[in-house]
Parts: C-alpha cells; structure tokens; sequence
C-alpha cells in the first residue's frame, strides 16, 4: 500500500513535466513525423501518404554514384562543420573549465569569472554575427593589420565567407556550453583524490590523464550533446558567416519552408532528427551518463 | 523517468526545433489570433498591415491616421514569410502587401478577397504598365515571368483562375514597383559595365554576389546566361527541367571557381556587402544604391543593354475580412494611391501605381529628377530631409520610360517550382 502510494506520488510530481513533455514536445513531433508522408503542391499540403519528400531529398544517391548526390554532400558538410567545432569547442572548454575549478580559488571569483563566459551572450545571435564583417572583412581589421605589419600583401579572402569563419563563430558562440557542464563536474571531484596522487608520485600529467578527465566525463559528454545538437540544427550562423555559400541539413530544411513545401521541410527534420539521435546514442553508449551522474 | 534520458531527449528536441520551429510554430500558430467582431460604431478604426518592411514607412502611417483616421498597425515579414502566414493564418491580417508573383501561390489558397475596381476610384489612372503591359506612350513592355497584367483579374468573386481579359476583381491593387539591375562600385571596377555577363567575369572572382531568394536568383542568372549567348529562354521566369539544370550548371562552376564573395538575402546585407567592398558587383535594389552613395560611397545602379529585372508589389485583402473594416480598407488603398504616398515612394527610387496623383504631390525638379531622367536643379532630398543627390545629377537609367520601357521580365514562381528548389539545395551544396 505505502508502496503504491509512493509510485503514485513520484508520477504526480513528474506529471507536470511530463505533460509540458508531451504538449510541447510529442505532440508536434508527431504532427511533424506525419506531415513528411504527406503530398504538396505550390500552396497546400495535401493530406495524402506520399513519401515524396523523402524521395526527393534522396534523389539521384544511386544514380550518381561514384558522385555524392546533394543529401549526402550536405551533411558530409555539416558533419566535418559539426566535427570541428565539437573538437575546438572540447579543447577550449576543458581549459577553461580547468582554471576556473582548480586554478580560481576563491568561489566569487569563479562565479565572476563563469558570468564573464556568458559575454557572448549579451547581444543578439544575429549581432554577434554580423560584428566579425568589420573585423575579417577584406578591409577588415585583421587584413589592415597584417598587411600594415608586412605580413601579406593581399588581404585574406578566406577570413570571411568561408568554413573558416563559420567554424570561429560557433566555437565563439558555443564553447560556453562546454564550459558549464565541464566546470559542474570537475567542481565535485574530491580535491583529496588529487592530493593522493600527487601523494602516489603521479606528475601533473598523469594526475590530468588518469583522474581528472575520467572523473570530468559525464561533463565532457552532456557538453558534447549541446554543442552537436546546436550545430547540426544550424542555419543562421553557417548561413551568415558563410555567405550562404556553405551547405547546412538546416538550410535544406529553411529553403524547403521558404518554398511552402512544408511536407518536404518536415522530411528532411526528420532525416535531421534520426542522424542526431544516431550520433547521440553513439555518445551516450560510450560514456553512460546515466550511472555516472 | 531517469534525469539523463530526460536530458537526452530534451536535446534532440532542441535539434529538432531548430530545424522545423517554422512548421510547427505556423502549425500552433494558425488559428489562434482572429478578427475579433466590431461591434461598436465608435471602435476606432484599425488595419493590420501584413507586408516586407521595404513598403512599411512611419511616414505613411503617421500620414494615412491624419487624413484618413485610420491607424495601419505594421506587421513586418520576410518575402517568404509574408507568403507562409497568407496561407497558413489568414485571420492574422486585414490588408496584405505583397507582389505579383506570390499570387500563383496565393489566389489558388483562396485567402485572398477580390477587389472591387468600381470601388477604387483612381483605378482607371492606374498606369497601363500593370493593366495593359504597355507604357504610358504605348510601348510594349517585356512579358517574360509572372509579369502583373497576367495575374491582375479574377473570373469572379470568388474564383481561383486568372482572367485573361479585364475583370471587376482585381486580385492585387498596385503600389509600388520598380525594375532591378546589377549595383556596381565604378570606383573599384574603373571600367564601364554594360552587360549581365559582367556578374561572372572573373576579373571580378571573389567580388560578386547574387540574392540567395532561388526564384529571384535563378532569374538573374539566366540573364547572365542568355547575355553570354549560351542559350535563349522562351520564358526566363518559368523555365523548363533542362533550362533549370542548364542554368544552375553555369551556375555552379561560376561558384566552385569562387566568383561569387556570398549571396544576401535583406536590404541590409546587400548595403554592408557593397559599401564594405566586399562586393563589387551584385544584383541589387534602388533604394539600397542609394543608401550607399548616401554613406559617400561611389555606387551606381547600372542600365545593362539586355535590361532588367522588374518587379511589382500591390494591396489585397484577407478574406476574412468583411464589414466596417471591408470599407476602410478600401479607404485606406484609395488613400495610397490619392498622392501623397506616391510622390513618398517616388522619392525613395520606386515607382508609384497613379502616376498623376504623385506628380502633383512632388515639385517640378524632383518629378523632372526622379521621373524624366532629367538633370537636378536643386539638391534632391529623400522623404526625410537628407540630401540624396547634389544640384545637377542625373538618375541612373534615365526616366521612367527609359527604364520600364527595358523591362526584360518579371520575378516569377515557375511551374517547375519544386524542381528549382532542388537543384538550389544542390547548388549550394556543390
């Protein structure tokens, strides 16, 4: 009976959320999910099973081989984006997390210094953006600047417009979502396993290597979950700093909505929600958040 | 539940709106805010004004809620979006400011209430150019592409075909439209530019740019493509499956040499490209020429030999709109074409629909300026009060019959629609 009565509450307490869940979450999911095997034409969605937009978006992935077809090419694109900044984003965080826990003794300190973290922030997505023009520009500042150190003598075309400069935002954009999760678990290692190390005759190195990063990485993996997640889905970013040059699964996604072919668009979010859940089971498989948390 | 597939899941939905947040918001959203019945007399009169922030000046409303009482609360879009919110929620909105093209995708959703041309009293001094296709002095003018004279009337009241001949139903009431060329920076080139071809000259590698809207920039490119002689369209604005692909072919070896610098998508954007000299040469809007040139760049709205792209955009109603507010909605488009907003949109380099009523409302030099490609006597200043052009210029392309007069066609939604997507997608991905 009190058994019973215990379950009965958990699920009252979780009921809210759930029902948010559901609402908000499921329910469009689903409405998504069925609008992609609906029929379209200029102006309409026709509620018809179709699996047009999925044949569509795969067109010409058999036909064309040895050639990439479109779909393929556009996320080898998005994935390599994605990889680089997982990867830059990692090296950053995990060096700002780092100093911020073991570095920053004071607690005030570390909170002034996270909140500096969330500068970025302060302005708008589309703002921060456009502010790198000015800067990596061909008459931006960085081009001014080597060519009055005598460095080049041509600007630098590939500053701006470019995998480059798509690849520095969302770093500058992202990083701090790997700081936080990084910092949250490096804080609540036990500062006593480090001195039995350092006690044990292990070197800085070897402290890093064999304590800190196996006790850091459910840290590591819910920072790598955002910052995959957030990149794969982006359009805006890789379409202003690329020029809208660079191929994105969420441009494909946008340019399909700007077209009305809503069944299309909701195709390809479900192509885009199967590859992110693909690659996120991958992480989760590897690291298991779920006991070590 | 455990905390972490909660976590989990509450990230890919993250994924997931990002990419479909348009669909499911347009989803939710359809329905949601309706007119709400006016039933007192005393209400004050209100319209809400779905449209691109291009047409929606303060000037205009602060004017109309003067002479008419009528207050225009803006309700500002994107091209495609205003599009989207006509089909999905047409109770957002009482009048609808959009272009020509859109209505091969706008009547067929049967939101869009016809209007009476009894009931608009300029309409008859409407210029020929949307009734006719044919300038004031009786010149034929280019019908390539969803050109306005072709989607003007309806059948009927209620119908969703075109009429070929006038009708009393008239689908958009025009307002403003002009014709679109490339801007080019003559400081940087130091050469005159007189052809398409010139946007993928790679002297200008790096240095070009066309508008990433692919039913608009496909168009721009198949006046490059005709210009260089590699093919002539039958209708530039609805192309056929091997057009498309002939196109976008030239197309993607033009970007895979690294001709084009980025594509823009907002007035904004093509102004910041041109005058940070990122661009040098780029498809490109009146108004956005000269905000550059009023920054003291050097920018000219360049007259190509092969001639431009043009582009109309008019007033229609929601359907679900009827009663008072039908009236003042009426009102309010009567209002517009009276004058005053014409000779304010002339001003700004567009063209207005009455072309006499604008013309008593602008003085001899401005019309003489911005209308006859005459010579400025006077500074000419934009609507607020900033010096434009200096005493003795002269407009870029001449007067109107100059420019309209070299119309070579009209933005256009083509049948192969779908198709043209795809190979955009394609094309960006190459």
């Amino acid at each position: 009976m009190t058994q019973d009565r215990k379950t009965f509450v958990a699920w009252l307490q979780a009921a809210p959320m759930m029902l948010v869940f559901a609402l908000f979450f499921l329910l469009p999911l689903l409405f998504v999910t069925i609008v992609s095997a609906w029929d379209y034409n200029e102006y309409e969605m026709i509620p018809a099973f179709s699996l047009r937009g999925y044949t569509d978006t795969f067109e010409g992935c058999i036909a064309d081989l040895p050639n990439l077809c479109t779909i393929l090419k556009t996320y080898l694109n998005t994935l390599k984006l994605c990889l680089l900044t997982w990867g830059l984003t990692l090296l950053i965080g995990f060096t700002v997390a780092y100093f911020l826990a073991f570095h920053v003794r004071s607690k005030t300190w570390q909170i002034v210094l996270t909140l500096l973290c969330t500068i970025p922030f302060w302005t708008s997505n589309v703002i921060r953006m456009i502010a790198w023009i000015p800067l990596l520009g061909r008459n931006g500042l960085v081009n001014r600047g080597l060519e009055g150190a005598g460095l080049i003598k041509q600007p630098l075309e590939w500053l701006l417009f470019s995998e480059f400069s798509v690849v520095l935002a969302l770093v500058h954009l992202f990083t701090f979502f790997m700081v936080v999760p990084i910092f949250n678990s490096m804080i609540r290692i036990d500062k006593r396993l480090i001195e039995a190390a350092y006690d044990a005759g292990a070197s800085g190195w070897q402290t890093l290597v064999n304590v800190i990063i196996p006790l850091t990485k459910p840290g590591i993996v819910i920072g790598s979950i955002f910052v995959i997640t957030i990149v794969m889905g982006d359009f805006v970013t890789i379409g202003v700093m690329g020029g809208q040059q660079i191929a994105s699964a969420g441009k494909i996604i946008e340019s399909r909505l700007n077209a009305l072919q809503f069944p299309a668009a909701a195709a390809n979010a479900v192509i885009l929600l199967g590859v992110t859940i693909l690659i996120i089971s991958a992480l989760t498989r590897i690291v298991d958040i779920r006991k070590e948390l | 539940m455990t905390k972490s597939s909660k976590l989990g899941r509450s990230i890919s939905r993250r994924a997931m709106l990002k990419g479909t947040a348009g669909a499911v918001s347009l989803a939710a959203g359809s329905g949601m805010i309706t007119g709400f019945p006016y039933i007192h007399a005393a209400e004050p009169k209100v319209l809400r004004y779905l449209g691109t922030a291009v047409n929606e000046g303060d000037e205009i409303s602060k004017k109309c809620l003067e002479d008419t009482g009528i207050k225009i609360e803006y309700i500002t879009a994107t091209t495609d979006d205003v599009t989207k919110r006509v089909i999905t929620q047409p109770n957002s909105f009482d009048v609808l400011d959009t272009e020509y093209f859109s209505l091969r995708k706008l009547v067929p959703s049967g939101n869009i209430f016809a209007l009476d041309a009894k009931k608009i009293k300029e309409f008859g001094n409407i210029t020929p150019v949307f009734t006719k296709g044919q300038l004031p002095n009786g010149k034929k003018i280019g019908d390539q592409g969803t050109a306005p004279w072709k989607v003007l009337y309806l059948e009927g009241a209620n119908s969703k075909t075109f009429s070929k001949t006038p009708t009393e139903f008239v689908t958009l009431i025009p307002t403003v439209y002009n014709a679109d060329t490339l801007g080019i920076r003559p400081d940087l080139i130091k050469r005159p530019i007189s052809s398409w071809t010139e946007l993928l000259n790679p002297e200008f590698k790096g240095k070009a740019s066309i508008l990433n809207i692919p039913s608009i920039g496909i168009m721009d490119a198949a006046m490059v493509v005709e210009a260089s002689g590699q093919h002539t369209y039958a209708d530039k604005g609805n192309m056929t499956k091997p057009e498309i692909d002939l196109t976008m072919k030239i197309m993607t070896e033009a970007k895979k040499a690294g001709q084009f610098r980025a594509f823009w998508k907002d007035f904004n954007e093509s102004v910041n490209l041109m005058a940070s000299g990122e661009t040098v040469i780029q498809s490109m809007w009146s108004p956005a020429v000269t905000k550059v040139r009023s920054m003291g760049i050097p920018c000219t709205f360049q007259p190509l030999k092969e001639g431009y792209r043009s582009w109309a955009s008019g007033f229609c109603v929601s359907k679900a709109v009827s009663g008072p507010k039908l009236d003042w909605a009426y009102e309010f488009v009567n209002w517009y074409l009276s004058g005053w907003a014409g000779a304010y949109l002339n001003r700004q380099g567009y063209y207005s629909a009455v072309l006499s009523t604008a013309k008593a409302n602008m003085t001899a030099d401005e019309w003489g300026y911005w209308m006859e490609g005459k010579t400025a006597v006077n500074d000419i200043k934009a609507p607020d009060g900033t010096i434009l052009e200096k005493a003795g210029a002269k407009r870029d392309g001449g007067s109107y019959d100059d420019r309209m007069g070299a119309v070579a066609c009209w933005n256009a939604v083509m049948d192969e629609n779908d198709y043209m997507v795809r190979k955009w997608n394609e094309f960006i991905a190459a």
